[in-house]
């Protein structure tokens, strides 16, 4: 049966090709799908929606993605839908593989699942259209499923709510004559490892803000080459929790196919110290 | 691993270094280039159910030299546009968000058959862009 797992859901990230006709959107201006469900990149999301719906259209994209470290294996699944370029919701599923953890800490479990339902609205601007970068605010709602470990690491809470303000723009030529992705979130969470070490903590348990870029380089309408950085809280007193990097680059096929691929640094994770690894996100979009 | 940055960012400048200093309207391929291209660019329109039918009432030979004469004007080929603001031309019609797009993924189209450079067609997409809120939903 797992043999036919992964043709499965491949098969299942094709359903998006066969929407009718192609929507107007440019190509590559739907993004990637992040880990958490909505449209950016791998690990920080942007102000564009899902898709290549344009105002009197609306678009989606279906992604499944894998990360693995030394220590951790992560995969995620989702769905995302939006609606005349106005409005964007998002489904996503996580699980984490922690075995080097469970084994340290001398624990039975050795999988975090998590559900992130998200929605994001754009306020103002266009990615490409307008002098002004697209601004799109979002609200993420996450619900950590095994909260045993990030209980025992001293996480208050297994279910959360968090917003961001997204804004992104493209220069056409801007870096030496090709197109240049800059990207900037401000994030009001009190996430720990984005929620799969549950909420809150014993060092602190508000709600903060954290920054986010993003930068890119199309080669080409359908190569970009980018990184992220992503500044975390450290909330609890049992780990510090680093920033997270990753250096990517996605191949958009055309409006129905995209691929990440990526080298991450997500430095000390509970406990574990220099995770770096390597991410894959397929896409699949209308 | 973290030198792949620079290397990457390196790999730019040295592409930047080549660019010469011909005008956008030469590397478009000056009048035969950017004729070709706008010729390509209402066969694709003239293809495309989203937007072929607001060409139906239009002087299709008059855009034509309207097209041409306002990309030498703004890819300094030396030509005057002295027709109609971008604004007053489009005002009245409604143009959409979805038949700009549209438009501009047909000029692409028509770019990537003439073989137009990436940077190229970025230069002119950027003096375009611009004309966004002068064309839609007015």
């Amino acid at each position: 049966m797992r043999k036919y797992l992964w043709f499965l859901l491949v098969l299942w990230l094709s359903i998006p090709a066969l929407a009718g006709s192609d929507r107007s959107r440019i190509v590559a201006t739907g993004g990637a799908s992040t880990v958490e469900g909505g449209a950016g990149g791998g690990i920080v999301p942007m102000a564009v929606l899902a898709g290549y719906g344009a105002k009197e259209e609306a678009g989606g994209a279906l992604f499944l993605s894998a990360l693995s470290t030394p220590d951790y294996n992560m995969q995620a699944l989702g769905a995302s839908w939006s609606w005349r370029n106005r409005v964007e919701v998002s489904l996503a599923r996580q699980r984490l593989q922690h075995s080097a953890l469970s084994e340290a800490l001398g624990v039975q479990d050795t999988t975090i699942e998590q559900t992130i339902a998200g929605i994001k609205v754009r306020l103002v601007g266009d990615l490409l259209y307008t002098a002004m970068p697209q601004i799109s605010l979002g609200v993420n709602y996450k619900k950590n499923h095994d909260f045993f470990i990030p209980a025992a690491a001293g996480a208050v809470k297994d279910s959360d709510t968090e917003a961001y303000l997204a804004a992104s723009k493209v220069y056409l030529g801007g870096f030496f004559g090709y197109n240049l992705l800059l990207n900037g979130v401000a994030r009001y969470t009190r996430a720990n490892q984005t929620g799969l070490v549950g909420f809150g903590g014993d060092n602190n348990h508000q709600h903060k803000l954290y920054g986010e870029l993003s930068a890119g380089v199309f080669y080409n309408k359908h190569w970009l080459i980018g990184t992220e950085w992503k500044q975390k809280p450290d909330n609890l007193s049992f780990a510090s929790e680093d920033d997270w990097h990753t250096l990517f680059v996605a191949w958009f096929a055309n409006k129905h196919w995209a691929m990440v691929g990526g080298y991450v640094d997500l430095g000390e994770v509970a406990t574990l110290p220099d995770q770096n690894g390597w991410y894959l996100s397929l896409q699949g979009s209308f | 691993m973290t030198r792949w940055p620079a290397i990457i960012v390196c790999c730019f400048f040295l592409a930047g270094c080549v660019t010469n200093e011909r005008t956008l309207y030469q590397r478009l391929g000056g009048e035969a280039g950017v004729d070709a291209i706008v010729y390509q660019l209402l066969v694709n329109i003239a293809e495309d159910k989203r937007v072929d039918h607001r060409f139906r009432a239009v002087d299709i030979e008059k855009f034509r030299q309207g097209f041409v004469m306002y990309i030498c004007s703004i890819a300094d080929g030396g030509c005057e546009y002295d027709n109609d603001s971008m604004r007053a031309i489009h005002a009245g019609h409604n143009y959409t968000d979805t038949e700009f797009n549209a438009i501009v993924d047909n000029l692409i189209r028509a770019m990537d058959a003439e073989n137009i450079d990436t940077r190229t067609q970025n230069a002119l997409l950027a003096l375009l862009a611009p004309t966004y809120k002068d064309v839609v939903y007015l």
